[in-house]
């Protein structure tokens, strides 16, 4: 049914619309890379030509009427309005069609839902506006923003071919290997969507979602977040990098000791330069979303961090509005989502930066201990 | 009895009154009734305009006109003003305008309220209106308010935006009641509710909808309000609350909702195409029977809207079977039309116009909504464009059409004048053009991944969005033009007989064009 559906549609495609092979005229969906988004594929083709069929038939007989029976043509109406016989068929007839699509339906949706004998487990976590990817088995993890620069947004620059669905780390998965997703969020509800994979499900606060997928083609696939989810809804893309297993082991093994290191480095002595360097790197990518990257916000969702009272003043006040978050606003919680080295850095770089210049630091041994204290 | 009442009748043969009053305390079921129009229009303007500040938007990838902020209360207020202020209200006034003359009725049956649950209305958008003036701005989480993007995550304007909800709900509730006395207790005699009119059965269904969901609605926007201002915790999970909670209630109110929205609709097409098909409506039972089905599976439908929010396969299974059920009664509505067009003696003024192109154009909006319905498929076209699609198919050619065919059918009626036909036929095919052409593109966009309520998108949907653009603007502006239109009708024009179209059958057409300020005082008789 698949291929014929395939067939057909290609066939029916390039007759109708030249314009199909063009990539941005893009007129159906794609058949994506697994098992699920095929079957999903031929189910949207099916249920597509049925309606197509069903169409031409109902709009046939309408467009007939409409040529055949006009007043200026001469046609004089008939009086009938009514016929048992008839009505009772079209109300069986589609009845009969909804079965008929229904099994197949069916069966996608159970094996869709079916995610046990996973043999890789990762927990995505949708964040105003980003994404947080645990690798539960190997204790490791780490964030997924955008990399495309505020300059091709704002027009400034020329847009890359990626625009709007790069981000600095992808998610990395390996090829031919059942892959379950543990989905939740931090803030509001997210969705996280793959379409070549087939794969959605909605990341909510408080609740754990499942779904699966295996990847049989390395390559990198790309999606977006497709639950609106605030300002920058727009802005938070999911990409894929599905690699051979052998790449994979030795990247989880690098990224494994890589965050060891990262553990270590809290315990060495940091000099304001260096956290300043540090700090300005993190704060563009977990802050300058709604602070923006002078330092300025937008009042009132998003306070200015310019020269007022917490920023310049207040130190442990400012640790813990970072660390903890404002409950019942906008701003998270960060101790669990940056280390202590780009807490540290972070606030060291804002109550330095933009002409606050209070020459105070705070080191990544100190947000260390307030951490533990808590 | 009756000997005496004509004589108080006759004695104070009252007009409307003058002046700004006539307007402000009116009982008068065709003045509340035009009030509701013009309202509805305006509204229908407005969240137009900002329908336009979208499409300007996304007219080229990029951030250009509107940040990011903005464009979220644009697409929230669109999306609430047209839901709530351009197509109910539209249908409330084409029932107080045109129930009592189809059933024979002097007036709605509670005159006063009804003033009331119509004044309301400009009250409950003054404030929903006034948000977008307000710090921190307008409603910006989707006029679907999923929390906690709205609660815990809204702006500090949403305590009025719920109020506006409670002031919209009771001036519902309030029509609603008002539509169900009026027919249950004021048909002529001789008329059994199997010889009513279809626009009077499926307004009736509307209103027993509308009585059941609105009150959902203003519990869940309750609880939203008792969780920013009170300290409760429904749909916060770190008090224990469930997000997932305020969607089930959400969508119980809305799957109804989008049925209120198309169910008068299919009710006022069911009496434009027999009169331009000069033929009785083929099916007139089957017509009631299938509106019923439709409005009682509305009710168990709701979580089709929630496919991938993780509900279990058991209830995923049964909400798609019961989606896909809808499709049968909603096939015998527009195989009965077609088959009222069938050796007919078709003629194509405006109202047909709207009404084939309703018919047509739903259809694709019920193809896609089948589609959707698939909920593994669902899983691919769930929160894109494909959706947007969808629902503008339904509503625009659906709800909007259907209502632009009715004020053409029966402006005669209302002005005593005939509209400008040629004009008419320039709105039709300037708006049906320029509908596909925002719209179509969108299904295209929707299945090669792009999601919706998103500011600026991926280099690889810029052509269509550009159509899509242009197609929005071309419909947009030609809206101005029914405006012309109409105020032209009011004016002046060929003078109506009672009966303008040959083929129209119905009690609205024995009274004379206008209609008097006060018409069946006496009722007719029904055979």
């Amino acid at each position: 049914m698949r291929v014929h559906a395939q067939r057909a549609g290609a066939l029916l495609g390039g007759l109708m619309f030249p314009a199909w092979s063009m990539a941005d005229w893009t007129l159906n969906m794609t058949p994506g890379v697994t098992g699920t988004s095929n079957d999903i594929f031929s189910l949207h083709m099916t249920i597509l030509w049925i309606c197509v069929v069903i169409g031409v038939v109902v709009f046939g007989v309408m467009f007939w009427s409409i040529f055949a029976h006009r007043k200026s043509q001469g046609a004089k109406p008939a009086n009938f309005h009514e016929n048992t016989l008839v009505e009772i068929l079209w109300t069986i007839i589609p009845f009969a069609i909804l079965v008929v699509m229904a099994i197949p339906a069916t069966a996608t949706l159970v094996d869709m839902y079916d995610t046990s004998e996973s043999e890789v487990d990762i927990k995505v976590t949708g964040y105003q506006w980003k994404w947080q990817y645990e690798y539960i088995n190997e204790d490791f993890g780490y964030f997924s923003n955008l990399s495309t620069p505020r300059d091709q947004i704002e027009n400034r620059q020329a847009k890359g071919e990626n625009y709007l669905l790069e981000v600095d780390n992808p998610l990395v998965i390996p090829v031919g290997k059942k892959v379950r997703f543990l989905l939740t969020a931090n803030d509001v509800i997210h969705s996280w969507w793959v379409p070549d994979f087939g794969v959605k499900k909605d990341a909510i606060p408080g609740f754990i979602n499942e779904t699966w997928t295996r990847v049989d083609k390395p390559g990198i696939y790309r999606g977006q977040c497709t639950e609106l989810c605030g300002k920058d809804h727009g802005f938070m893309p999911v990409v894929v990098e599905a690699v051979p297993e052998e790449e994979y082991n030795a990247w989880v093994a690098e990224k494994k000791e890589a965050a060891e290191r990262e553990r270590q480095l809290t315990q060495k002595d940091w000099t304001m330069a260096e956290l300043m360097e540090r700090g300005e790197k993190a704060y563009q990518t977990a802050c300058a979303a709604c602070h923006q990257p002078n330092g300025q916000g937008a009042p009132p969702a998003f306070p200015s961090l310019v020269g007022t009272q917490v920023v310049t003043e207040d130190m442990a006040a400012h640790i813990d509005i970072v660390v903890n978050g404002v409950s019942g606003s906008a701003m998270q919680a960060f101790g669990n989502q940056l280390s202590e080295v780009d807490l540290a850095a972070v606030i060291t770089y804002e109550r330095n930066a933009w002409g606050n210049n209070t020459g105070e630091m705070v080191t990544p041994k100190e947000i260390f201990d307030y951490k533990n204290q808590q | 009895m009756s000997a005496v009442a004509d004589t108080h009748a006759q004695d104070h043969h009252h007009g409307p009154a003058k002046g700004i009053s006539r307007w402000l305390l009116t009982t008068n079921h065709k003045d509340i009734g035009s009030m509701y129009l013009i309202f509805s229009f305006t509204m229908f303007l407005l969240g137009g305009a900002m329908a336009m500040v979208i499409r300007a938007e996304l007219f080229q990838p990029g951030l250009q006109i509107v940040q990011p902020e903005f464009f979220n209360q644009m697409t929230t207020m669109h999306g609430l003003i047209m839901v709530f202020g351009a197509v109910m209200p539209a249908f409330v006034g084409l029932a107080n305008w045109m129930l009592p003359l189809m059933i024979g009725a002097p007036d709605m049956a509670l005159p006063r309220m009804n003033n009331w649950s119509f004044w309301l209305l400009p009250c409950a958008f003054l404030i929903l209106v006034s948000t977008l003036f307000m710090e921190g701005g307008a409603p910006n989480f989707g006029w679907t308010f999923y929390a906690p993007l709205s609660t815990t995550y809204g702006p500090p304007s949403t305590t009025f935006f719920i109020f506006a909800v409670h002031i919209m709900g009771v001036s519902s509730i309030m029509g609603a009641i008002n539509v169900i006395a009026t027919i249950l207790n004021m048909r002529a005699p001789g008329m059994t509710l199997m010889k009513m009119p279809l626009f009077v059965w499926t307004w009736l269904i509307t209103a027993f909808l509308l009585i059941a969901v609105m009150p959902v609605l203003a519990g869940v926007v309750t609880m939203m309000l008792m969780d920013i201002n009170f300290g409760t915790s429904f749909f916060d999970a770190s008090g224990g609350g469930d997000p997932v909670l305020f969607q089930h209630v959400f969508w119980f109110f809305g799957h109804p909702e989008v049925y209120i929205m198309i169910l008068p609709a299919f009710g006022a097409v069911s009496h434009i195409i027999p009169a331009f098909s000069r033929k009785p409506l083929f099916g007139y039972a089957s017509m009631v029977y299938a509106v019923g089905a439709i409005a009682l599976l509305s009710f168990v439908v709701w979580a089709h809207h929630m496919f991938t929010v993780g509900i279990p396969i058991v209830g995923q299974l049964f909400f798609m079977y019961a989606t896909m059920l809808i499709a049968v009664p909603t096939g015998v509505k527009v195989f009965n039309w077609v088959a009222t067009m069938f050796r007919g003696s078709l003629t194509f003024e405006a109202p047909m116009l709207f009404s084939v192109a309703f018919v047509i154009l739903f259809t694709i909006g019920g193809f896609s909504g089948l589609m959707l319905a698939i909920a593994p498929a669902d899983f691919q076209y769930h929160d894109t464009y494909f959706v947007v699609a969808h629902f503008h198919y339904v509503l625009v050619p659906g709800a909007i059409f259907g209502i632009f065919a009715s004020a053409y059918f029966w402006l005669p009626k209302w002005t005593g004048h005939m509209y400008d036909e040629t004009l008419a036929k320039t709105h039709f095919w300037l708006s049906f053009v320029g509908m596909n052409l925002a719209f179509f593109p969108m299904h295209f966009l929707g299945l090669a991944g792009m999601p919706r309520r998103i500011p600026d998108y991926a280099l690889q949907f810029a052509d269509f969005n550009m159509v899509s653009s242009v197609g929005a603007f071309m419909f947009g502006a030609t809206q101005l033009l029914f405006l012309f239109i109409v105020v032209k009708c009011i004016r002046g024009g060929k003078e109506a007989p009672a009966k303008p179209w040959d083929g129209a059958e119905g009690l609205e057409w024995t009274v004379p064009s206008p209609a008097p300020y006060h018409t069946f005082a006496t009722p007719p008789v029904v055979k």
